[in-house]
């Protein structure tokens, strides 16, 4: 006997397919939809009316306009007489420089402390519990208000607080040793830069395999390509100096300078974030049972190999996502430039928006930049947590 | 702005603190350093703030030759720092209304007072609160330019939770709901209110929204400030109570509608009462965070606490002692939420032994 195979109905179709997309209540989603829209429109219309009362065009054709204001500082060339465009340009690359920064630092600084506290050391714990403590409990402006005044307050370039006469304190800014290459333009800084960013997604994608925690690999290969690119320019004839800072007349000259705004800024972010990222390192670290320690002592693991190959890879499983939105906050932190007087990319939105009435276009165009970056960030970070999850924790 | 909350597990590994300072040799070189750098740094600011300060005088004992810091300057500028602009004889208004604010927060502290009734005075008291500071029923009125200092901060805070509340539960609710639409428009809500800055959001508060307004109508300054910090505030709250709605177990639906209780029954008696309680410490935790950010006002030039004590050294008879004047904001900041994080250390504690009755 042989069973024949009937046609049977062809699989929902198109209305029942939409109605289980849409969910129940299809006619009052819709509605409220509709209602959430009108909302909008009135609200539009409303500007519009306001905007043309006011000699106003919509639109981004400002962003073309000559603008007429300075910009205290920054690593895109601009000047007043410039594009509007260009303006907002150059405040996106100080926001970007300075979120850049602070992210590196406040890690740096913050896994320090995060493993410093568990180091055992009781008066050393207190200190950072007490650090933690009062950077987590009073306002982050309240802090670079603080900072500001404190750059401010430093001594003429004058009588400059020197570091080993390497790096000068003044209120005109910070001055550091920088890394000059002779006879070449900035350009030669591409290929270094290339190799960086080649060694980070090497050691990026080791992580996001999930694999283990190759932090000397990855170390190993950026100061190798770093190495071999310093001598191919010096056998090329450029050998890469220090450059040092000297004083000279009323001012400091050489090196990098970072203006009073720019470092307490940065000082501000970097301290304010070391704070958190302490509390996740040492949460993360705590979160990997003891029992997990105990097995790895018995298999005769060495300290250092316990925490590089058992504890580190676990814990980066809490950490990770932690992490991921610290560095969001410190980017949107980084907004509180407008207060203390940096150029960053809200505060040059600000001015546009004050000199040409644009008020609309140009905040949209930060909730924008700001959302994409969130977006960005938080897809990337999807990706990576499904890859490290624990393979029984998704499939609920 | 840092909403971030974490559970910090407690030490997996007790130690014996104190024989740790001289149990190593490293140990004991990181303490002795340690000792160093205190000594080092905390002479020198124990001498600006104590040994050499200016306790009392007046501003030329201040700028005297070798003097330390100058809570003289403090003492003078208290009244301006705690209030700012409101008229000092009227001043007793907001000092009622704070400190009773204060008791009120000190009793809903307690878990024996929570209920409905608490809800209920919470609302009499802001609303008695805002007449007395307004002078709507006393006169004479005083307009919102000229409120300032401590009661802003507290009053916006608390008003933005407690508004941001029922905003932040009906999203929470409307993300996790089957409706793909309304599902969408929380989604959509939640994001882009954590995905900007808050500057950005008083930026629309201040500068957009009397542009997308009818024509001649006016929202008061601080009102518009008031809604942007609440619907910043709301989304940051919906994702904590969305956090606390996962965490519920299956079955409690299912119970629920197995009693025939239709969505909003079940939300409101068995969903939200157990959601929300696991999620009490969290939002402590926000409201801090609220607090700390509503100092983010005196970027719009809304006189908070933080910008009256920057306006206070703005004197020219006491010209510059902002140090002084920020230490003094930071200690009060820091009072409150050091505060709060302890009790929410303690609310944990407190709700998990209570479970397990």
């Amino acid at each position: 006997m042989t069973t024949k195979i009937l046609p049977g109905p062809k699989g929902p179709g198109l209305l029942v397919k939409f109605s289980t997309w849409i969910g129940p209540l299809p006619f009052r989603q819709v509605a409220l939809l509709l209602g959430v829209l009108l909302v909008f429109w009135f609200f539009s219309a409303n500007t519009l009316q306001n905007m043309q009362k006011a000699n106003l065009a919509p639109g981004f054709g400002f962003l073309f306009q000559q603008a007429n204001f300075e910009i205290g500082e920054s690593v895109v060339a601009y000047q007043a007489g410039d594009s509007y465009g260009r303006a907002l340009l150059a405040g996106l690359a100080n926001t970007g420089r300075v979120a850049l920064l602070g992210c590196i630092l406040a890690t740096v600084l913050g896994v320090f402390l995060g493993i410093a506290r568990l180091a055992g050391n009781p008066l050393l714990a207190a200190l950072i519990r007490g650090y933690v403590e009062i950077l987590r409990g009073t306002p982050l402006l309240l802090q670079l208000f603080l900072w500001t005044g404190l750059f401010q307050s430093l001594p003429a370039p004058r009588n400059a607080i020197t570091v080993l006469d390497l790096a000068f304190l003044s209120n005109r800014g910070v001055f550091v040793p920088s890394l000059a290459i002779e006879g070449f333009s900035a350009i030669i800084w591409l290929p270094v830069l290339a190799a960086v960013v080649a060694a980070t997604i090497f050691g990026a994608r080791r992580l996001f395999k999930g694999k283990s925690f190759y932090v000397t690999k990855s170390a190993a290969l950026v100061t190798l390509a770093v190495g071999v690119t310093f001598a191919i320019l010096s056998l090329l004839g450029h050998p890469p100096v220090v450059e040092t800072p000297e004083r000279g007349g009323f001012n400091i000259r050489g090196g990098w300078s970072l203006t009073p705004e720019f470092a307490a800024l940065l000082t501000g972010l970097t301290i304010n974030a070391s704070a958190i990222i302490s509390e996740i390192v040492r949460s993360g670290i705590q979160s990997v049972k003891s029992g997990q320690w105990e097995a790895a002592r018995a298999l005769g693991l060495k300290p250092g190999q316990i925490m590089r190959l058992v504890v580190l890879p676990q814990a980066l499983r809490v950490i990770t996502p932690l992490m991921t939105s610290n560095y969001l906050d410190l980017t949107k932190n980084s907004s509180l430039a407008v207060a203390i007087g940096f150029p960053d990319i809200v505060s040059v939105a600000n001015t546009t928006a004050n000199t040409t009435g644009q008020v609309i276009e140009s905040i949209t165009l930060i909730m924008l930049l700001y959302l994409s970056i969130n977006l960005a960030v938080s897809a990337l970070m999807n990706i990576y947590n499904r890859k490290i999850a624990l393979k029984g924790a998704l499939s609920r | 702005m840092t909403m971030l909350s974490l559970q910090v597990p407690p030490n997996a590994v007790p130690v014996k603190r104190w024989k740790l300072l001289s149990a190593h040799p490293a140990n004991t070189a990181i303490t002795l350093l340690l000792v160093a750098l205190l000594v080092w740094f905390g002479l020198p600011i124990l001498r600006w703030a104590l040994l050499d300060a200016v306790w009392w005088g007046t501003a030329d004992d201040c700028a005297a030759e070798a003097a330390g810091a100058c809570w003289a300057f403090v003492a003078v500028k208290l009244r301006f720092i705690l209030f700012a602009f409101y008229p000092p004889d009227l001043q007793w208004r907001p000092a009622l209304a704070v400190a009773a604010t204060l008791l009120l927060l000190i009793v809903t502290a307690q878990p024996r007072f929570w209920g409905r009734h608490l809800v209920a005075v919470w609302l009499a008291t802001l609303a008695a609160a805002w007449l007395l500071v307004s002078g709507t029923v006393i006169g004479p009125p005083i307009s919102t330019n000229q409120w300032g200092g401590l009661p802003i901060t507290l009053f916006v805070s608390i008003a933005g939770l407690g508004f941001a509340f029922p905003i932040a539960v009906v999203m929470a609710l409307a993300r996790q709901s089957r409706m793909r639409i309304v599902r969408s428009l929380a989604v959509g809500y939640i994001e882009i209110l954590r995905g900007v800055p808050m500057i950005v959001v008083l930026y629309v508060a201040m500068l957009i929204v009397p542009m997308a307004l009818p024509a001649g109508a006016l929202v008061d300054k601080l009102l518009r400030a008031q809604i942007g910090i609440t619907l910043f505030a709301s989304a940051y709250l919906a994702e904590i109570i969305r956090a606390g709605l996962q965490a519920l177990p299956a079955g409690q639906t299912d119970a629920a509608s197995a009693l025939g209780l239709t969505y909003w029954q079940t939300a409101r008696l068995v969903i939200l009462p157990q959601a929300l309680r696991a999620v009490i410490p969290a939002i402590v935790n926000l409201s801090v965070g609220i607090l700390l950010n509503t100092s983010l006002l005196a970027v719009i030039g809304i006189y908070d606490l933080l910008n009256a004590a920057k306006a206070s050294a703005t004197d020219p008879q006491w010209l510059g002692y902002y140090t002084e004047a920020y230490i003094l904001a930071a200690a009060i900041y820091f009072a409150i939420s050091f505060s709060a994080s302890r009790y929410s250390l303690w609310l944990e504690r407190y709700l998990r032994a209570s479970d397990q009755h």
